[in-house]
C-alpha cells in the first residue's frame, strides 16, 4: 500500500467539517414565523426594515418577506409558498380571493403612481392635462418609455393606463417601448441609462438612489392612485399556513397599531404610504 | 468611474467597523456554497473517477451529459429547485423552500455536473499515467480509485475551487430558491441585486468588491495548505 493512502483519514476529516456547516446551515429556530409574498416596493422602499420590528417588538413571530412582483408573488402563494400576500392588484387580489386561495383581503394602505422621465420633458408631459394625453405624447415623441413588462402591479397598472388612452405599445415593442421584464429598481435604472420615461409607484421612487438626470414629470390624478391589499392565504388549500401568527400580523397591519406605523414611515422627509384599512 | 472609489471606501469602512449584517451575509454565503462544494466532491468525485476508469456501455453518453450540464443556467437550477420544493411541488411538504437548505440543494445541484466532467478528466489523465503501475500490482478497481484520487489531490482541489468559484458567485439559483429573505437567506450575490434594483449601485459595488476579496481569501488560504512538496503528476511512485 501506498504511504499516502494511509493519510486518508485527514481528507475525510475535512469533508466532515464542510458537511457539519451544510447541517448548521440548515437548521433553523423554533420561533414562529410566517412568509410574507409581497410586492417589491414596500420592500425596496424600506417599509418592512421600518415595520417589521415594531410587530415583532410585541409578538413573538418572525416574518420573512419573499419581495417579488405582484403577479408572481400572487402566483407562489397559489401554490402554497407563503402566509400572507401583500400586493398592489386589487382586482387580480378579489379574484385570488373568490378562486378560494385567500380567506379575505382587506385595504391596507395607498400612494400613487408617477410618471418619470428626462428632466429636459422631450415629450412636454408637463403641458399634459390627463395621465392619457401624457401617454399620447409619449408615443407621439418616440422618446423611450420603459416598462416593466413583468406582469407585476405596476406593469398591470400601466397596461389599463394605455389602454384608456386607446395606445396600444406593443407594437412599439424593442422600438421606442422597451420592456425590462424586471423589478421596478432594475427597470428604473434602465430607464435612467436610456434618458426614457417610466411609470413608477412614488414610494420605489422616493427611496431611488440613482436618479441621475430623471424628474417626476405626470403626477396627482386619480387615475394614478395605487391601493394596496393584504390578504391572508386560505388554509383549507394549504393546511401548513400558519393562520395564529398569519392572522396575527394581518390584524396589527390593519389595526391601529399598524397602520399608525405605517403613517410615521418616511423617507427623506416624506410619508411614502397612507394608511386606509376600515376600521 | 468615480463611483469605483467611493465603493472602495464604502467597502472598506463596512468591513472596518466589522458591520454586524454585513458578516450575517457573507458568513451564510460562506456556509451555504461550501456546504454545496462538500457535497458535490462526495458525489462528484467518485462518479467522475468511477466514468474515468470504468468501462460500461452508457459511459459515453454520461460524458457528454456531464459536460453539458457544465453550462446549466444557474436561473434554471433554481426553477427546477423551486418546483420540487414549493408547497405545490413533490417536496413541498419538506418546508424546505425559502431555507439555507434549499440554496445548498440548488448550488449542489448547480456544480456538481462541474466537478464530475473536470474530476473525470483530471482521474483519466492521472489513470492512464499510472497504468503500466497499476497492471504490475494487480490493483483492484475500488482501491484504484482511491489511489487515483488521493495522487491527484492537488488538481482535485482546484476542481474544487472551480465549484465553488462557480456557488459563490451565482445569483439566479440562491434568489428564486431563497427568497433573499433579511436575516434568513440572503446572501452577498443576492444582496447585491437588491441594492442595485434600489439603486444604490455604490453600495451594490462595494458588496461586489468584498465578495471578490472573499474568493481571493479562499483561493490564498487554499493556496498555502498545500504543502511545498509536490505530489501528484511529477511523482512517480518510487517502484515505478
Amino acid at each position: 500500500m501506498m504511504p499516502s493512502i494511509r493519510r486518508l483519514p485527514r481528507t475525510l476529516r475535512f469533508f466532515a467539517a464542510v458537511l457539519f456547516c451544510g447541517i448548521s446551515a440548515g437548521a433553523s429556530a423554533e420561533r414562529a414565523s410566517i412568509v410574507i409574498q409581497s410586492t417589491t416596493s414596500t420592500a425596496n422602499s424600506g417599509l418592512y426594515d421600518y415595520l417589521l420590528p415594531l410587530f415583532e417588538e410585541s409578538h413573538d413571530i418572525k416574518v420573512n418577506v419573499v419581495a417579488v412582483g405582484t403577479g408572481q408573488a400572487i402566483r407562489n402563494a397559489m401554490r402554497g409558498d407563503g402566509d400572507i400576500l401583500l400586493v398592489h392588484a386589487e382586482s387580480d387580489e378579489k379574484q385570488f380571493v373568490a378562486d378560494g386561495w385567500g380567506v379575505e383581503r382587506f385595504d391596507l394602505m395607498f400612494n400613487d403612481f408617477v410618471l418619470v422621465g428626462p428632466a429636459a420633458d422631450p415629450a412636454g408631459l408637463q403641458r399634459a392635462d390627463s395621465v392619457s394625453e401624457a401617454l399620447k405624447r409619449i408615443s407621439l415623441s418616440g422618446v423611450f418609455f420603459a416598462s416593466r413588462g413583468d406582469d407585476s402591479g405596476t406593469h398591470k397598472k400601466e397596461l389599463a393606463l394605455w389602454r384608456s388612452a386607446g395606445i396600444d405599445p406593443s407594437g412599439a415593442s424593442g422600438d421606442w417601448y422597451r420592456e425590462t421584464g424586471s423589478g421596478m429598481g432594475a427597470t428604473l435604472n434602465v430607464a435612467v441609462g436610456m434618458n426614457a420615461y417610466c411609470l413608477t409607484d412614488r414610494a420605489t421612487w422616493i427611496s431611488f438612489a440613482n436618479k441621475q438626470g430623471l424628474k417626476v414629470l405626470y403626477e396627482d390624478d386619480p387615475p394614478l392612485f395605487n391601493q394596496y391589499g393584504i390578504t391572508l392565504v386560505d388554509p383549507k388549500k394549504h393546511p401548513h399556513v400558519n393562520v395564529k401568527a398569519g392572522q396575527a400580523f394581518v390584524d396589527w397591519m390593519t389595526g391601529e397599531a399598524g397602520q399608525t406605523a405605517i403613517a410615521g414611515f418616511r423617507r427623506s422627509g416624506q410619508q411614502l404610504f397612507f394608511p386606509n384599512a376600515s376600521p | 468611474m468615480q463611483e469605483l472609489s467611493s465603493s472602495f471606501a464604502i467597502a472598506l469602512s463596512l468591513i472596518g467597523t466589522l458591520d454586524a449584517d454585513l458578516f450575517e451575509i457573507v458568513g451564510l454565503s460562506l456556509r451555504v456554497s461550501l456546504s454545496a462544494v462538500g457535497l458535490s466532491l462526495l458525489i462528484g468525485l467518485p462518479v467522475g473517477a468511477a466514468i474515468a476508469i470504468g468501462r460500461f456501455p452508457g459511459r459515453f453518453s454520461l460524458i457528454v451529459i456531464s459536460n453539458s450540464l457544465m453550462g446549466m443556467p444557474p436561473v434554471v437550477v433554481g426553477l427546477l429547485v423551486y418546483l420540487a420544493l414549493s408547497r405545490a411541488g413533490p417536496f413541498g411538504v419538506l418546508g424546505l423552500l425559502y431555507t439555507p437548505t434549499a440554496m445548498v440543494i440548488a448550488q449542489t445541484l448547480l456544480i456538481t455536473p462541474i466537478i464530475i466532467a473536470l474530476a473525470r478528466q483530471t482521474i483519466e489523465d492521472l489513470n492512464s499515467e499510472y497504468a503500466e503501475y497499476f497492471a504490475s500490482l494487480a490493483i483492484g478497481s475500488g482501491h484504484r480509485v482511491v489511489t487515483l484520487l488521493w495522487e491527484g489531490r492537488y488538481s482535485l482541489l482546484t476542481v474544487g475551487l472551480a465549484g465553488f468559484g462557480r456557488a459563490i458567485s451565482e445569483v439566479g439559483a440562491v434568489m428564486i430558491v431563497g427568497g433573499n429573505i433579511d436575516h434568513l437567506t440572503r446572501v452577498m450575490t443576492t444582496a447585491i441585486a437588491l441594492e442595485t434594483s434600489k439603486g444604490d449601485l455604490e453600495l451594490a459595488m462595494a458588496l461586489g468588491i468584498i465578495l471578490m476579496l472573499l474568493a481571493l481569501a479562499v483561493n490564498v488560504l487554499l493556496f498555502f495548505i498545500r504543502p511545498t512538496e509536490r505530489f501528484g503528476k511529477n511523482s512517480a511512485p518510487a517502484s515505478y
